[in-house]
């Protein structure tokens, strides 16, 4: 059985008036069913559009230039709209970030479940509301009923989200992609969301991307991470291996600099500089100009080498070797 | 939402009352409206009795409540020449500019939309640039020039379309209308592009801008993410958004189509009541003139109101919000 | 590795007109709009010095020449007139010159006043506030409700033709598009902190309202201003080609379409049309200089 999705050299590049920002470039990576993976960064780091890249879904002037991505077997980039329309909602459906932006704000809760449910399967209305109801139940939005004749602006942040993972498991898909569903919600929502999606994912066998800024959110969820950085991947592995080991100076930092609650009184550490623009990417690795450990070497750009087992970092000088022995 | 109503009724009247002043004002006030209402050649008995009917030898507001009252019961004057109740003649008038407007209306919307939407789905295609070039057109030009140009072309050098009158009308829920006869199709199309022509620029230009924006939102997106068709994310979630700015601008463009249609009856020689009213100017038969103030103030109120009302109705927001406040 | 920084570079602040100036002049198509509107302007002055002859001087003018098309010859004189001549033999040139300097003058007469009118009627609404204000709002808000063209038809109805009258008309249409510019700008401004600090200066209400507030109201009613100057113009054209507005001693380019306009089905197309496409041309080239002007003083396009 081949892999569910397997993403090689993937290229997004933004045509804008003031050069071409390559927001994805070269991003490669594979999920197996069921799996979890987590996609973590900065904002700016491309993996929201590595997210919409995968769907067909970029907004012009980007646009994918190239590389492959996999579906079970199908070159999506290849297949085009129409593959990707025949697959978006039924076989990969995708979470977004706001959920008070999410949901059309004219149409009833009713109108936008239909719709997902009768774009794929031909079925009647009756049918299609049967389904939508016991897709709010599985979420957990108790009087379904009443909730299906609401408006969106009727609801909080925390049941539109609802709502929303709803709409995605509408057609039981084999692929969630979840655009950072949590940070705009209260901590307690986030939390009850992080849990319900990955019960549902785990008894439905559905695999999950999970793409966020917040290493902590996903280090708990995800089975694997893949770090990104200015448009590259720049570490890929087991979450737990990830964060026990972190091989790149930016996974490091980004670990580091999640509150700790055990080192009370200690100070945080923090990455120095900022995210550099896309449009203006320093030469070689693009996090030496931020990199405590840049050298000369860091002028050449680093490849994406495996780095234990099931693992790749892209840096010439890691925090540990290949066998986990660190380095200094 | 009861309460909204009638809040917003109150309002209509008072925008009627106070344009009833107005005109009391023009009328009795800037003029002596012995002078304005007064058939020039009238008699001194009938000066005599005139007066003593609107008490013009009493003070202003004793004379206000006169008008007001003589108003309220469909009396504005009788004309000088026709000698007829004022609002009469206005009134026989009215369906033939009520036709062209919603004629007018309902091209600038059945072409506005699409056109506007269209050019909001790709601003930067040729297709899309052009549009916006037309209505840039549409909006700058002056509507009597492009009536001329119009008539220019269709009529006097292709010879297409007649240049102006109504042609045969035939009888619609007991009026006389054009649109039922060819002779009386061919009549109206020109008129009715003319007066469509400026309302549709606004029209694209609106659903142009408005689709740009909705279609950044992130719940089109969404709508695109759950395998929707192209064309029922347009058709229902990006349509159903911009409606509601367009609705409110249609409403209130189309009290303005009836003073516009002053311009367009008077090019094509159109018998509405914006031709009688140039008319009625010309030959100083200022009762016509006050019925036709009159009368169009409360069309347009109307229509406002109602506007309103269908507004709420298509946002959920603002239902919920007015019904609450 | 020692670094020696690099002296800055001065960096020069450009004051706010000459930034304005420079993006206005990044667009040709604005360009080209300015420099249409110029043209048509100093050629509306000097009217009455480079017009081939007065065209209200009945003296000039011969009825053997009447209806000419454009390029003919007079026969009392050699006189060649390109854009042909009307029913009284009248040279469509000069009658075009010296209807757009009365066209020009109506709206730009009729722009001062209501500007004048509405930004003192705009500032005293935001800073005065209260029963003022929602008195003074109540009646803009009426006014806006109703067509400028039926406003304007109905006061010349009662008032009588005169280029004084039009322009009356015309103040009285357009100032509450200013006053309610000006207002919602002042009221902005009124509410920060500054105003207040020149209250405990115990400066005078005029010169907080004139010297403090207004000069932030600029920006928007320049961007009103262009959209309504060009709207003055065609207004002020129908309302003299529906025969209510200037009178016929005095025509403007309105004025002169209509008088063209008997003729149009007979084929003597040139009468209305010349004056139209002066009209039209002089309205499209304030309308590009409009547009970029609103982009470029439009703060949220600001980068």
């Amino acid at each position: 059985m081949n892999r569910l999705l397997d993403v090689k050299n993937l290229q997004t590049h933004f045509f804008t008036r003031d050069g071409v920002a390559k927001a994805v470039d070269g991003v490669s990576f594979s999920l197996e069913r069921g799996q979890i993976l987590g996609l973590v960064g900065e904002s700016g780091s491309g993996k929201s559009v590595t997210g919409f890249s995968i769907l067909g879904l970029v907004d012009p002037p980007g646009r994918v230039t190239g590389g492959q991505i996999l579906f079970d077997g199908d070159d999506l980039i290849a297949g085009g709209e129409p593959m990707l329309r025949q697959l978006r909602g039924k076989r990969i459906a995708m979470i977004f970030q706001d959920p008070m932006m999410t949901l059309n704000p004219v149409l009833r809760i009713d109108t936008q479940m239909i719709e997902t449910v009768r774009a794929h399967d031909k079925v009647s209305k009756a049918e299609a509301l049967a389904r939508c109801r016991e897709a709010l139940v599985q979420v957990g939005i108790s009087s379904p009923d009443e909730r299906l004749q609401s408006y969106p602006h009727q609801f909080s942040g925390g049941m539109r989200q609802r709502v929303a993972i709803a709409i995605a498991l509408l057609h039981k898909p084999d692929l969630i992609i979840a655009d950072e569903p949590t940070t705009a919600l209260d901590v307690t929502i986030q939390a009850q969301i992080l849990s319900e999606v990955q019960a549902l994912c785990a008894r439905s066998g559905t695999s999950l991307i999970w793409i966020t800024h917040d290493l902590a959110v996903v280090s708990g969820l995800a089975d694997r991470l893949a770090v990104m950085y200015a448009g590259r991947i720049i570490e890929e592995g087991p979450t737990a291996q990830i964060i026990a080991n972190p091989r790149h100076p930016y996974t490091r930092g980004l670990i580091d600099s999640v509150p700790q609650g055990k080192r009370h009184g200690a100070m945080l550490t923090q990455i120095r500089g900022m995210t550099p623009s896309l449009l203006n990417l320093p030469d070689g690795c693009k996090f030496a100009p931020r990199c405590p450990r840049a050298d000369a070497a860091c002028r050449v750009e680093p490849s994406l080498d495996p780095a234990g087992a099931d693992r790749h970092v892209r840096c010439h000088h890691p925090h540990c070797d290949a066998d986990g022995k660190a380095l200094s | 939402m009861i309460v909204y109503l009638v809040r917003r009724l109150g309002q209509s009247l008072l925008a009627v009352m106070a344009m009833a002043v107005l005109v009391f004002l023009g009328v009795y006030f800037i003029g002596n409206p012995v002078d304005v209402l007064i058939n020039p050649e009238a008699t001194q008995a009938d000066i005599l009795a005139t007066t003593e009917r609107l008490g013009l030898d009493k003070p202003l507001y004793q004379q206000f409540g006169i008008f007001i009252w003589n108003a309220l019961q469909g009396d504005l004057g009788t004309s000088f020449v026709y000698g007829r109740p004022a609002l009469d003649i206005i009134l026989d008038r009215l369906p033939a500019t009520m036709e062209l407007a919603l004629v007018a209306l309902a091209l600038s919307v059945g072409i506005g939309i699409p056109l506007g939407v269209w050019a909001g789905l790709r601003p930067h295609s040729i297709a899309g640039r052009t549009i916006m070039g037309g209505s840039i057109l549409g909006f700058s030009l002056p509507n009597f020039w492009q009536g001329m140009l119009l008539i220019l072309v269709f009529a006097v050098l292709l010879g297409w379309l007649p240049a102006g009158g109504r042609g045969e009308t035939t009888e619609f829920l007991g009026m006389q209308v054009s649109f039922l006869t060819w002779d009386g199709l061919t009549h109206l199309i020109l008129p009715a592009i003319n007066l469509a022509l400026f309302k549709m620029s606004l029209i694209i230009r609106l659903a142009r801008a408005n689709t740009r924006e909705v279609c950044l939102q992130d719940y089109v997106k969404f709508a695109r993410a759950k395998g929707l068709s192209g064309r029922r994310v347009v058709l229902v979630h990006v349509l159903k958004n911009i409606m509601i700015p367009v609705v409110t601008i249609i409403g209130l463009e189309l009290g303005s189509m009836v003073a516009f249609a002053i311009v367009t009856e008077t090019v094509f020689a159109w018998p509405g009541m914006g031709k009688l009213l140039i008319d009625s100017i010309n030959l100083l038969d200022r009762p016509v003139i006050v019925a036709y103030l009159m009368l169009t103030v409360l069309i347009i109120v109307g229509i406002n109101l109602l506007v309103d009302v269908i507004y709420s109705l298509l946002d959920p927001r603002i239902r919920l919000s007015e019904m609450k406040g | 590795m020692t670094d020696i920084a690099p002296p800055a570079p001065p960096v020069r602040i450009d004051s706010p007109t000459r930034r304005i100036a420079k993006e206005f002049l990044e667009d040709p198509v604005a360009v080209v709009g300015l420099a249409l509107f110029i043209l048509v302007a100093l050629i509306a002055i000097a009217a009455p010095w480079i017009a081939p002859q007065n065209p209200y001087d009945l003296a000039q003018l011969n009825i053997m020449d009447s209806a000419l098309p454009p390029g003919e010859t007079s026969f009392g004189t050699d006189m060649t007139y390109w854009l042909g001549t009307d029913q009284q033999g009248r040279d469509m040139l000069s009658a075009i010159m010296y209807g757009l300097r009365i066209s020009l003058m109506v709206a730009l007469v009729s722009l001062a006043l209501a500007i004048t009118i509405g930004t003192i009627v705009g500032v005293s609404a935001a800073y005065f506030g209260g029963r003022l204000d929602s008195f003074i709002m109540r009646i803009v808000d009426l006014q806006l409700s109703f067509p400028a063209i039926l406003i304007a038809l109905i006061l010349l109805a009662l008032l009588g033709r005169g280029v004084d009258k039009v322009i009356l008309a015309l103040v009285i249409v357009q100032w509450a598009y200013y006053a309610r510019t000006v207002r919602s700008s002042a009221i902005v401004e009124r509410r920060k902190d500054y105003i207040d600090a020149a209250r405990c200066l115990a400066l005078s209400d005029r010169r907080i309202m004139f010297r403090h507030l207004l000069p932030n109201c600029v920006p928007p009613l320049i961007v009103v201003a262009t959209v309504q100057i060009a709207q003055a113009i065609a207004l002020e054209a129908t309302l003299s080609f529906l025969g209510v507005g200037v009178p016929i001693t005095e025509p403007s380019l309105g004025l002169l379409i209509a008088n063209g306009y008997d003729y149009l089905l007979s084929g003597s197309y040139w009468i209305s049309l010349f004056p139209g496409i002066a009209l039209v041309v002089t309205i499209i080239a304030i309308n590009l200089v409009g547009d970029r002007l609103r982009d470029v003083l439009n703060p949220r396009l600001q980068k």
